[in-house]
């Protein structure tokens, strides 16, 4: 069913799916009293049920405002003026807490009333739209649909509505709420100076970022070297796994290889054991005192006392996470790419064979292009995913070795696990949020540029 | 001329095949050992960390015994109940949320649809444990840490929430299946409702399958999110966190090869299931880029 598609110019007297500005600017005056008494135009027009929970809506939104939402509004402004402080209790002969205000609590509290009141305008766009399509149906002389009507289209034409409520409900509490809290959080000064409820915090506007890139600072002392070890590390962690498990798939499911199946099975192994498991496993192996060093040591490869720090001197212990991702990520590279090798044509083999290419050839000349041009998607969202990607550095190394020029962070970590030690170990949230922020202008930016690059954007059937 | 190039051709074949059986075998030895390691450890009669010896001296079975002894602070039959519990509920509504989602993004067409996929989109560019701290007071808010029981409940709620985002491979699935049929359904008088679980979802049985297992394993694995949830209350963790916490200073020698014997339980169930898995892996992904 294609989408309707609606002028804007003219007054439309079809039916449709309007928009608001549509219904409200050639709705006649119900419609458009419809925006200050929510379901005036539905409750006229006799759909008495539908106007009346446009009704309700609107009353609790207003008994909520005057009882918390305004109060709520007002302290997102101030974030609380009240300390917590000591007084002296004479009756007792101690001292007691006196309790103040809780930044942390008003800044949530307005976040939550900002939604309120959004979802607010939503229903009060519906309740115009609703009036506007009730007008429209009675001009045109069609029936205008009763309560059981709008009961039966929630499984039929509104059926997204009906099983998309839950799922957006959980999204906004548990992830855009969240969300939004925390990029409020990087304009404010809550670190671990002030925390609440001891303290108060309050708005800072842009300080954070200008000390996060001030030249001279710790700050950005720390800043730049975290950035640019996390683009070599998502650079190299990308294309190192998705090139070798590419090869190794071709490997596997070329015709002279034997015994497929357990070849497969064999590299799948490492994915399905869980990965804290097979991570914390490598430090135990790469430890100063682990197998390898044990086993180089009875080699007579270094000497009896003597270790590698793999894990512990700032340049090898990055050398040594690139290539332990390399065993991680391999096996997931080999394991969705052999459905698409197995895709692609035959005939181009053929036709490439007859010409007389070698196999070094077809795979710069056919394989790799299809196979570019198929997975780039999966190949940015891979970059991405290396960008945020916590587990390696946090179970191998910890960010570690840790650096005196930098601040709380270590030689190998990313600005994830940085952002980690800042919030959960150091509790300056306002850094944390700030770090947050930069990385996903990194990736926004990084996600358009490439994506509107890549040939499957560009040219959609170049290999169908 | 023809019977030349055959023979040499066979003989080139044949040199070729080796070395490539020769590097496979090599490659793959890499990728098995840890593993073997880890089983090996798990068996290891000598107690404490790091040896200086690759194998073990002495075999044993004591040290899954005292997995299952619920000796002190290690409890680790409740930490499996506790994380089976958390698996199956997440994943039975996971698994709803994102049947819902996928098949509304993919197979519905209305006013929003655009703007919901960029929304998704946008979000999961942001660090996923950026928001951990203000989850974790919208938790406490709702009062979803007064006890351990809520602590898992609170669990459960947030990674089915969280994985009704990652709708993007089951979307691929239902892009993929043909249109005409939901259109014949309609004209002969279907509901959209009647499409979706008439039609549509007895023929998604391997996505759904997939997105199941991949939402029952997830509690097995994750510990950042548990850990910031659950606190300090032995009682209450899952798995992942209890294995972890065996490897922190004031347990690590005295648990260092019970740990292992942990790893070896946990990664049992999870190898079998994603073995099973495994084929709806590669089509899923294939139908996602696909589509």
């Amino acid at each position: 069913m294609a989408e309707m598609k609606q002028k804007r110019s003219n007054k439309p007297i079809f039916l449709g799916d309007y928009g608001f500005g549509t219904a409200f600017m050639h709705g006649n005056l119900i419609t458009k009293l419809s925006a200050i008494i929510f379901g005036l135009g539905s409750i006229l027009h006799k759909q008495i049920i539908r106007g009346l929970l446009y009704l309700a809506m609107e009353i609790g939104y207003f008994i909520y405002m005057s009882i918390i939402g305004i109060k709520a509004l007002q302290d997102l402004v101030t974030l609380g003026t009240k300390v917590q402080e000591e007084v002296y209790n004479e009756a007792k002969g101690i001292y007691e807490y006196v309790v103040g205000d809780n930044s942390m609590l008003f800044l949530l509290y307005g976040v939550v009333t900002i939604f309120v009141s959004v979802l607010f305008i939503a229903i009060l766009t519906s309740s115009v739209k609703s009036a506007y399509d009730s007008e429209i149906r009675k001009t045109l002389g069609k029936p205008i649909p009763k309560f059981s009507d709008d009961i039966k289209s929630l499984s039929n034409n509104k059926l997204q509505a009906t099983l998309l409520a839950i799922p957006i409900l959980g999204v906004v509490a548990f992830t855009v709420i969240p969300l939004v809290f925390n990029i409020f959080i990087a304009f404010t000064n809550y670190d671990k100076d002030h925390q609440p409820p001891g303290n108060l915090f309050d708005w800072v506007g842009f300080d954070n970022f200008v000390s996060m890139f001030k030249t001279g600072g710790v700050l950005a002392k720390t800043f730049w070297p975290v950035f640019q070890w996390t683009i070599i590390w998502a650079i190299f962690a990308t294309f190192t796994c998705y090139i070798l498990g590419m090869l190794l798939a071709i490997v596997i499911n070329r015709e002279g290889t034997r015994g497929k199946g357990f070849w497969r099975f064999l590299f799948v192994l490492s994915i399905a054991v869980p990965q804290f498991v097979s991570l914390l496993t490598m430090r135990t192996i790469f430890n100063t005192n682990g197998p390898v060093n044990s086993l180089l040591r009875s080699l007579d490869v270094i000497g009896v006392t003597e270790s590698i720090p793999f894990l512990t001197d700032g340049s090898i212990a990055k050398i040594t996470i690139i290539c332990i991702n390399i065993w991680i990520g391999v096996p997931f590279t080999m394991l969705s790419t052999t459905g698409i090798l197995n895709n692609i044509p035959k005939d181009l083999y053929e036709a490439a064979k007859v010409d007389g290419a070698n196999s070094i050839v077809t795979f710069f000349k056919i394989t790799l292009p299809y196979m570019l041009f198929i997975t780039t998607p999966t190949l940015i969202t891979a970059f991405v995913g290396n960008i945020n990607s916590f587990n390696v550095i946090y179970l191998l190394t910890g960010g570690g070795p840790e650096s005196i020029d930098f601040y709380y962070a270590g030689e190998t970590d990313l600005l994830v696990t940085w952002l980690y030690k800042l919030t959960i170990t150091n509790k300056d949230y306002n850094l944390g949020s700030v770090i947050g922020i930069i990385v996903f202008v990194t990736l926004a930016t990084f996600s358009l540029l490439t994506y509107r690059h890549t040939a499957s954007y560009k040219d959609e059937e170049a290999f169908q | 001329m023809k019977n030349y190039t055959i023979k040499s051709g066979r003989l080139k074949k044949f040199i070729t095949n080796s070395i490539v059986h020769i590097g496979l075998a090599i490659v793959g030895l890499i990728w098995v050992l840890p593993i073997f390691f880890v089983i090996l450890t798990s068996f290891r009669e000598e107690g404490g960390t790091y040896k200086s010896y690759i194998l073990p001296r002495g075999y044993t079975l004591d040290n899954y015994k005292g997995l299952f002894n619920q000796t002190g602070s290690l409890v680790f039959t409740q930490w499996l109940t506790n994380t089976l519990i958390v698996a199956v509920a997440s994943c039975i509504l996971a698994t709803f949320f994102v049947l819902c989602v996928s098949y509304v993004l993919s197979r519905l067409r209305f006013r929003m649809r655009k703007k919901l996929l960029n929304i998704a989109l946008i979000l999961g560019m942001f660090p996923s444990f950026m928001s951990m701290i203000s989850v974790y007071y919208i938790l406490k808010g709702f009062g979803f840490l007064e006890s351990g029981q809520l602590k898992l409940a609170a669990l459960v709620l947030v990674y089915s929430c969280g994985a009704s985002l990652g709708f993007y491979i089951a979307k691929g699935f239902f892009d993929t299946l043909p249109r005409t049929i939901d259109e014949a359904a309609c004209i002969d008088g279907a509901s959209k409702w009647k499409v979706f679980t008439k039609i549509t979802i007895p023929m998604s049985k391997p996505i759904i399958v997939n997105t199941l297992l991949i939402s029952f394993m997830a509690p097995w694995v994750d510990y950042i999110f548990a850990k910031v949830i659950l606190g300090q209350d032995r009682k209450y963790f899952t798995v992942a966190i209890g294995l972890w916490s065996m490897l922190e200073k004031e347990f690590i020698e005295y648990y260092y090869t019970t740990f292992f014997a942990g790893c070896v339980i946990i990664s049992i169930p999870v190898v079998i299931l994603f073995l099973f898995t495994q084929r709806f892996y590669v089509e899923g992904t294939s139908g996602a880029v696909k589509g």
